[in-house]
């Protein structure tokens, strides 16, 4: 490997890792700074799992420069949070929705049926 | 035969890729574990699965792949930005419906992750008959074009591929 | 070299998002907030555990974040349906 493509693989190991960790910041931030339960669910499943995913990334590719390869059960996992994620966000919203703590004003469905969580049958989740 | 060996090839093959990425190797025995395992877990999960995924356009949704992944790296700057710099009383959040023209529920729940991941976002519930999405809006001051950017964006892209 | 000080400064940021998070563990109005601090917890701690794999230059720590990853998106589904239904396992 020339020293000027370790220099940039060097170069972009570091933004990735800078980023992830503003972004892991900015959402544990948005946590605290959201005045309302459903604005907070949104900071978390973005932003902390970007900056997770930026620094596996980095970590990918972190062996390179000392003449390793690139090791792919970082995109295991970055997979796995970008899979999870959504359901997590789902299952938190559903949560704040049945117990009344999110916005009151939700909109009808404009199917003639209640939302899911809302209806006197809840179908299993 | 091979239909019932295999009761959801996508999901052998995902099981496949799967395993190679844990074991982070490239060996031949890897891959035989992962053709045992491709084998015995679609066939024991398959009675709570019994109707197999239809794609219509297999290699499209790498495209769609790329475009979601796009998305949510787009849509964290858009989500840092209205965190850092948006006063608290000024962030917008609304509720929006989205209407669904998909059938199939494997569409659908797609659809429901790809619009939690994107743009300011987030897939709250759903209606009862299952032909409705609640969503979240974090910052929308117009609702509308919101709403119009998913069902263009993603949903005519999964029915293209599903449907 | 420019990479230990861009690790270095996410080792910082990590540590002051834990801070954040413990505190809003502890002023949560809400217990649906508290799930949500302890989601972000979790993924933080898998990226701490992630940065100090790099630093010490061995793979054997992804092994560790893979558990964290399952355990901690299990443990939020579990604590939202405990919520939702009553019970975990029906």
């Amino acid at each position: 490997m020339t020293p000027l493509l370790q220099t940039a693989v060097e170069l972009i190991v570091a933004a990735g890792l800078v980023g992830g960790g503003f972004f892991a910041l900015v959402g544990s931030w948005g946590l605290i700074r959201l005045p309302r339960p459903m604005q907070r669910l949104h900071a978390p499943t973005k932003a902390t799992t970007i900056g997770v995913g930026a620094a596996l990334l980095a970590s990918s590719i972190g062996d390179l420069p000392q003449g390793g390869t690139i090791s792919i059960q970082e995109w295991l996992i970055t997979l796995f949070l970008l899979l999870t994620a959504p359901i997590s966000a789902l299952f938190l919203a559903k949560t704040l929705i049945l117990r009344g703590e999110a916005d009151p004003d939700i909109p009808d469905s404009g199917t003639g049926q209640p939302w899911a969580t809302l209806g006197q049958e809840r179908p299993d989740p | 035969m091979l239909k019932r060996l295999f009761p959801h090839p996508y999901l052998s093959l995902t099981l496949i890729a799967l395993w190679f990425m844990l074991v982070n190797q490239w060996k031949l025995g890897s891959l035989v574990m992962a053709i045992i395992l491709a084998t015995i877990l679609p066939l024991m999960t398959s009675a709570w699965w019994p109707d197999r995924a239809r794609v219509r356009h297999p290699l499209r949704l790498l495209g769609y792949t790329a475009l979601v992944f796009w998305d949510i790296i787009v849509a964290n700057f858009q989500v840092a930005y209205v965190i850092l710099f948006i006063p608290r009383d000024k962030v917008q959040s609304r509720w929006l419906t989205v209407p669904l023209d998909l059938k199939s529920p494997e569409a659908i729940s797609l659809l429901a992750g790809t619009i939690t991941m994107t743009p300011g976002t987030l897939s709250s519930d759903m209606s009862a008959c299952g032909r409705a999405l609640l969503v979240h809006a974090l910052h929308a001051p117009d609702p509308d074009s919101v709403r119009d950017q998913i069902k263009s964006r993603y949903e005519a892209r999964l029915k293209r591929i599903f449907e | 070299m420019i990479l230990g000080y861009a690790l270095t400064f996410m080792f910082a940021c990590i540590a002051l998002a834990f801070v954040l998070n413990i505190w809003r563990l502890f002023t949560a109005p809400t217990l649906t907030d508290r799930i949500v601090t302890l989601d972000t917890m979790a993924i933080n701690a898998l990226a701490l555990v992630v940065l100090y794999g790099i630093r010490a230059g061995t793979g054997l720590y992804l092994e560790v974040s893979v558990l964290l990853a399952l355990t901690g998106f299990l443990g939020t589904v579990a604590y939202c349906k405990f919520l939702l239904r009553g019970s975990i396992i029906e």
